[in-house]
């Protein structure tokens, strides 16, 4: 009889256990498309992106200015206004493709296909391993056959949620984007009229509009790309 | 009347209470510059607290066009409070002495005499302007360098690029100019009421104080003689400092929100100018010198 248990019991195993070993594995295992995506932006080291950004928060009047965007492997990420100020989404411009994909530390789950712009992309979320990493959660709208992410929405630990679109043009090949905006939620600003010494001169119009759009953007488009040529760590 | 204006001009710059003035501004951009130099970040940090929540600000913040604008700010109130000390002096202070008598009988009429005083007071204001305006503008950029200047507002933010700031510093200075040229001729006036220098003084800082609170309060009973306020449309030299937006909420370089504002204010300034100055003509050519 003893024999005939332990036989049960390996049967057992193998038709439920096995299975859902298999399936969490299978989980834990990256996606083909996202290697494709990684294999595309490894191809890349480094870059110095040269292009032009535009503000779009509700409570700032900002002009246009040139920027510098400088990244290198595995992901550090700076982005340099020209002999100016600049005003970057707290946090969320570092989460780029590059990025996310280049630390390795996540697993994928595929969510579907959905149709973005008349282009049907698959989505997939990503889920970081490592703790220590600042995002919680991050889905890709990736087009299958050009191996291209479209957009991306990301979750932080503490800056909130952010949206990357992201537009590709001579520079595909590298997976470069040649226009991203970065859309996120802001919060309100006021400071009081005793500090700005503003008295009796608001501007009522402004003040409704920042009450009304509490969505930011920052739209960077790139026109130039200089890419593996090398950058010193001390620019980041 | 060049002549008269120079004698005025030596008079005014003979008085040690003339400096004055230009040892209160100077003491006062110092110690704002030492205290903005020494521990400016954190007070960058209080005022950018709301900013910081959502965005990530890299650049120079505190450059020399921002410490420009908070010393402006601070001192375009008071200024004009030290402006009075001379101007309000001007006629009262001689017939305090007893030298209007002397000065009126001279070949010129008491009317060259009242704008050679009102023409001296309003060279000695610019000059405090020019004074300041080096003070506060051209050594904050040499202290702290420049950058674009990020204005922060009650409601909102102004990103202005460095090379579109200047011009409008110019703008605010001479618009600045006109509001303390009105303080000026208000002085005068009020000189020309009284034999007296202290008085003058007195009422005209008075006035002025009395005015600006009215002005800076938000009542509706008050909204109604706010326009008519010379110290409403003083504090309009900001506008220079706000920048239109295009429909994609892109500031448009070069540009100014509300150029209508200035050109009201500065047309009252100028009204109020005229009438104090004909005002004090009109009642020291009627005024029976007995001091």
């Amino acid at each position: 009889m003893q024999p005939k248990k332990y036989k049960n019991i390996v049967c057992y195993f193998l038709a439920f256990a096995f299975p859902l070993f298999l399936s969490v594995n299978l989980m834990a295992q990256t996606d083909p498309l996202i290697e494709k995506v990684s294999q595309k932006l490894a191809q890349v080291n480094d870059y110095v992106a040269e292009g032009v950004m535009k503000t779009d928060v509700a409570f700032i009047k900002a002009s246009l200015g040139k920027v510098k965007v400088y990244f290198k492997k595995p992901n550090l990420l700076k982005v340099k206004k020209e002999g100016g100020i600049s005003l970057l989404p707290r946090g969320g411009v570092s989460l780029t493709i590059n990025t996310l994909l280049n630390t390795k530390q996540y697993t994928t789950i595929p969510a579907g296909n959905q149709v973005l712009n008349g282009k049907n992309l698959t989505v997939i979320k990503l889920i970081p391993t490592d703790d220590n990493l600042d995002w919680v959660i991050s889905t890709l709208w990736i087009d299958p056959i050009e191996a291209l992410v479209y957009k991306t929405a990301t979750t932080t630990k503490e800056n909130g949620s952010y949206e990357i679109t992201m537009q590709y043009g001579e520079y595909a090949k590298q997976g470069l984007a040649s226009k991203i905006i970065f859309s996120f939620n802001t919060k309100d600003y006021k400071l009081p009229n005793g500090i700005t010494l503003e008295f009796g001169d608001e501007d009522p119009t402004a003040k409704q509009k920042a009450l009304k759009n509490k969505k930011g953007t920052i739209e960077i488009t790139y026109s130039k790309y200089t890419i593996n040529q090398g950058i010193p760590n001390n620019i980041f | 009347m060049w002549s008269l204006i120079q004698i005025e001009l030596y008079k005014i710059f003979r008085r040690p209470r003339t400096y004055i003035a230009f040892g209160a501004i100077a003491a006062l951009i110092v110690v704002i510059q030492l205290g903005l130099k020494i521990d400016g970040d954190a007070y960058a940090g209080f005022l950018m607290k709301d900013i910081n929540d959502t965005l990530t600000v890299d650049g120079k913040v505190l450059n020399g066009y921002l410490i420009c604008y908070i010393l402006l700010q601070l001192l375009l109130v008071h200024v004009p409070l030290l402006v009075a000390l001379i101007a309000a002096d001007m006629i009262s202070g001689e017939a305090n002495l007893g030298t209007l008598r002397l000065l009126f009988s001279t070949p010129f009429s008491r009317t060259h005499w009242v704008l050679a005083k009102f023409i001296a007071a309003s060279i000695y204001t610019i000059l405090l302007l020019i004074w300041l305006a080096f003070l506060a503008l051209f050594v904050s950029m040499w202290i702290f360098g420049t950058d674009d200047l990020f204005l922060m507002k009650s409601n909102y933010v102004v990103l202005i690029e460095q090379g579109d700031v200047l011009w409008r510093y110019v703008g605010a200075f001479v618009f600045a100019s006109f509001s303390l040229l009105t303080v000026t001729s208000l002085g005068f006036l009020m000189s020309s009421l009284s034999s007296n220098s202290i008085g003058p003084i007195v009422g005209t800082m008075s006035a002025i104080v009395f005015f600006t609170i009215l002005s800076t309060l938000n009542i509706p009973l008050f909204n109604v003689v706010k326009p008519y306020l010379f110290t409403t449309h003083m504090n309009n030299w900001k506008e220079f400092f706000d920048i239109k937006v295009n429909l994609n909420n892109e500031a448009i370089r070069g540009s100014i929100l509300n150029i209508p504002k200035i050109k009201t204010s500065l047309m009252v300034l100028t009204l109020h100018i005229i009438l104090f100055v004909t005002a004090s003509v009109i009642i020291i050519k009627k005024k029976d010198i007995l001091s």
